[in-house]
């Protein structure tokens, strides 16, 4: 490990435009106008780069100034992929906004069930069973994983190194289809109903994951080593975007970002939920914020993911998966709506009215492969909320782009949008 | 830095009261207060992160109309959160609040994003733009009185013409089989799939023109 920090370091003492300590980005680009000399400097170029352009991953626009190739200005354009979420979900009963929470991280669509399930039952004061629990954080620990090989796959896309995309795509397919087997969908899993999820596990199912689990580290490990030491990949990377630990507080940064930036902040740990803190985990931090660190944290993230998905099969609890006791919330099965009378009003009653909840406002936040995802519900009573914001950890991720850009080298642009790993359906919302 | 902050926040300033909360600590601030408060949770108290803002909107005639709300998070006193709510002064029209743009840069997007949804002027914003609207709609679509279902407006392409003089096509699929057109009344005759003729009873099928024909 020595050996690589000194290797480095070396790299670098040689990068002229980015130094350690990142100065305030109007400095930067005077000392990167200054660093050239005169007669080499340009006339200043605006140059828009997006909305359709493959490395600004979805619909993001960087309206750019350029001098040379040298960044002088960066303007991110968002919007392109706004839907209106937050005027939708106050227009519908609480479970049918789920399948809107697949579309904000649509990498990890059972992660954000998940927070958005738990959100409502915060404000319901409901407690879902030890099992359903578990479900949770199974399917959340593995859209983790599908997420970071996509972001993976991505990331060496864009720095050049294309077959490690094959690598990853494969693997996520292989989540996929364990996916398909639980919830119905590959993509768009819609997963979770407020006090529950919509099914059980299926018989097997389990052994199948972990079956998946056992298959995938070293397939993750050689994937890792295509990057690690590659040394075209630390041209790229390392040194480069480096985001200093203060920046990061200041501008909101989440998720692997923040901890990239050397901030040990995860929502798992810090504040449990579903029944994190039953599980053992380490939670990985860099130490200088540059690209190559937030490409080593999502990398360790995925060895632990795995250690807490075996954590969960080997304790994996019995009894309900669904809150039995919650009436007015979650919907009986189907079985007993279509034999019982009084199941029969109950699914009735969810289903127009939507699951009833009490008044008051409630503020969750789920550590999600991106970022801390967060959702903000005002209520006055019923089955519709009054009042839904949508905290999206890529919208605050992205926030400091007009900063860090900078000074950079367009092509290094590349290199810390795919670093930042951001999903514009949650950014734009 | 005080035990705890629930507690240091009334005694410091005490015009903060408490507000009703299920979860997180929670207090109303008054607006004129609202950016000393801030300054005081972040540097005395530890609160580093700004995670949220947002505003609320209590409807046309609720007095008062809309709240600015911010979600602080600490990551030295692990998984603290605080939530901080002010009524937003001005008008109905143009409710204006005081920016903390200086306290957390990252509350930049946030307040440019409750701009462009709510319209509320944040007082000493670098550069209070919209940010997922247009620059030019003319709406704040969270506003209660916005419908859901949206007011057609004209798209930022006329000015654009005007501007470059070069002719910007909005829609270029338009008209085209695979696209759904928008001025026209049922869904018969907008959607795509309809207009394959065979789809229709009410249109000649392919080979028995004659014998399915119904007169209108």
């Amino acid at each position: 490990m020595s050996g690589l920090c000194a290797f480095r370091a070396f790299l670098r003492l040689n990068k002229m435009a980015t130094e350690h300590t990142f100065p305030d980005s109007a400095a930067r680009a005077a000392s990167a106008a200054s660093a050239a000399p005169a007669e080499f400097q340009t006339e200043k170029m605006s140059l828009s780069m997006g909305p359709s352009h493959p490395s600004t991953h979805g619909v993001l626009r960087l309206q750019m100034e350029l001098d040379g190739e040298i960044l002088t200005k960066a303007d991110p354009v968002l919007g392109y992929l706004h839907r209106g979420d937050e005027k939708i979900a106050e227009n519908m009963t609480y479970n049918q906004f789920v399948p809107y929470t697949d579309r904000l991280d649509y990498l990890a669509p059972l992660a954000n069930n998940m927070a958005y399930a738990i959100a409502v039952e915060r404000l319901a004061k409901l407690e879902v069973p030890a099992r359903c629990q578990a479900i949770r954080v199974l399917t959340a620990e593995m859209a983790r994983i599908s997420s970071h090989m996509m972001g993976l796959g991505a990331f060496g896309l864009d720095v050049g190194a294309w077959s490690v995309l094959l690598y990853t795509l494969e693997e996520r397919e292989k989540l996929y289809k364990l996916f398909e087997e639980l919830t119905g969908a590959r993509f768009t899993t819609s997963y979770t109903r407020i006090g529950g999820v919509t099914r059980d596990v299926p018989e097997g199912w389990l052994g199948r994951v972990g079956a998946f689990c056992d298959q995938f580290l070293p397939i993750l490990e050689e994937t890792l080593k295509l990057l690690t030491r590659n040394r075209i990949f630390m041209d790229r990377t390392a040194g480069i975007g480096v985001i200093s630990k203060a920046d990061a507080l200041a501008y909101g940064l989440t998720g692997p970002n923040l901890r990239g930036s050397g901030v040990g902040l995860d929502l798992r740990k810090d504040k449990p939920y579903s029944g994190y803190q039953n599980y053992e985990f380490d939670v990985p931090v860099g130490t200088t914020g540059d690209c190559y660190d937030r490409y080593l944290v999502r990398g360790e993230e995925m060895r632990q993911s795995v250690r807490i998905i075996r954590q969960v099969i080997a304790k994996f609890p019995d009894g309900p998966w669904y809150a039995t006791d919650a009436k007015r919330i979650f919907a009986p099965p189907k079985d007993k709506i279509l034999t019982s009378m009084e199941e029969l009003i109950q699914n009735f009653m969810i289903v127009t009215e939507g699951p009833q909840i009490p008044a008051g406002e409630v503020y969750f936040e789920a550590e999600n492969p991106k970022g801390i995802l967060g959702f903000y519900i005002v209520s006055k009573g019923g089955g519709v909320p009054y009042r839904m914001k949508i905290r999206s950890p890529s919208f605050c991720n992205l926030s400091i782009l007009p900063k860090m850009c900078v000074g950079n080298l367009i092509s290094d642009v590349v290199s810390i949008l795919g670093s930042l790993d951001f999903v514009m359906g949650e950014c734009d919302r | 830095m005080p035990a705890d902050a629930t507690t240091a926040l009334p005694e410091k300033f005490p015009q903060v009261t408490a507000r009703p909360s299920v979860d997180h600590p929670a207090f109303n601030v008054p607006l004129a207060d609202l950016v000393a408060v801030l300054r005081y949770l972040r540097d005395e108290q530890a609160f580093d992160l700004l995670m949220d803002l947002t505003a609320i909107d209590w409807a046309e005639g609720a007095s008062p109309r809309f709240t600015v709300v911010y979600h602080l998070l600490s990551t030295t006193r692990t998984g603290t959160y605080l939530r901080i709510a002010a009524n937003c002064a001005g008008t109905d029209a143009e409710p204006t609040a005081p920016s903390v743009v200086d306290l957390w840069p990252g509350a930049n997007w946030h307040e440019r994003e409750c701009f462009d949804m709510f319209g509320i002027k944040f007082a000493g914003h670098p550069d209070l733009r919209r940010i997922l609207m247009w620059d030019g709609y003319p709406y704040h679509p969270l506003r209660k009185e916005f419908p859901l279902a949206g007011i057609e407006t004209d798209l930022p392409v006329a000015d654009i013409e005007a501007e470059t003089g070069t002719r910007v096509i909005a829609a270029p699929m338009a008209g085209g089989p695979f696209v759904a057109s928008s001025g026209e009344v049922n869904l018969t005759e907008a959607e795509p799939r309809a207009k394959d003729e065979s789809w229709a009873d009410r249109r000649p099928q392919p080979g028995q023109t004659e014998l399915r024909q119904v007169k209108d």
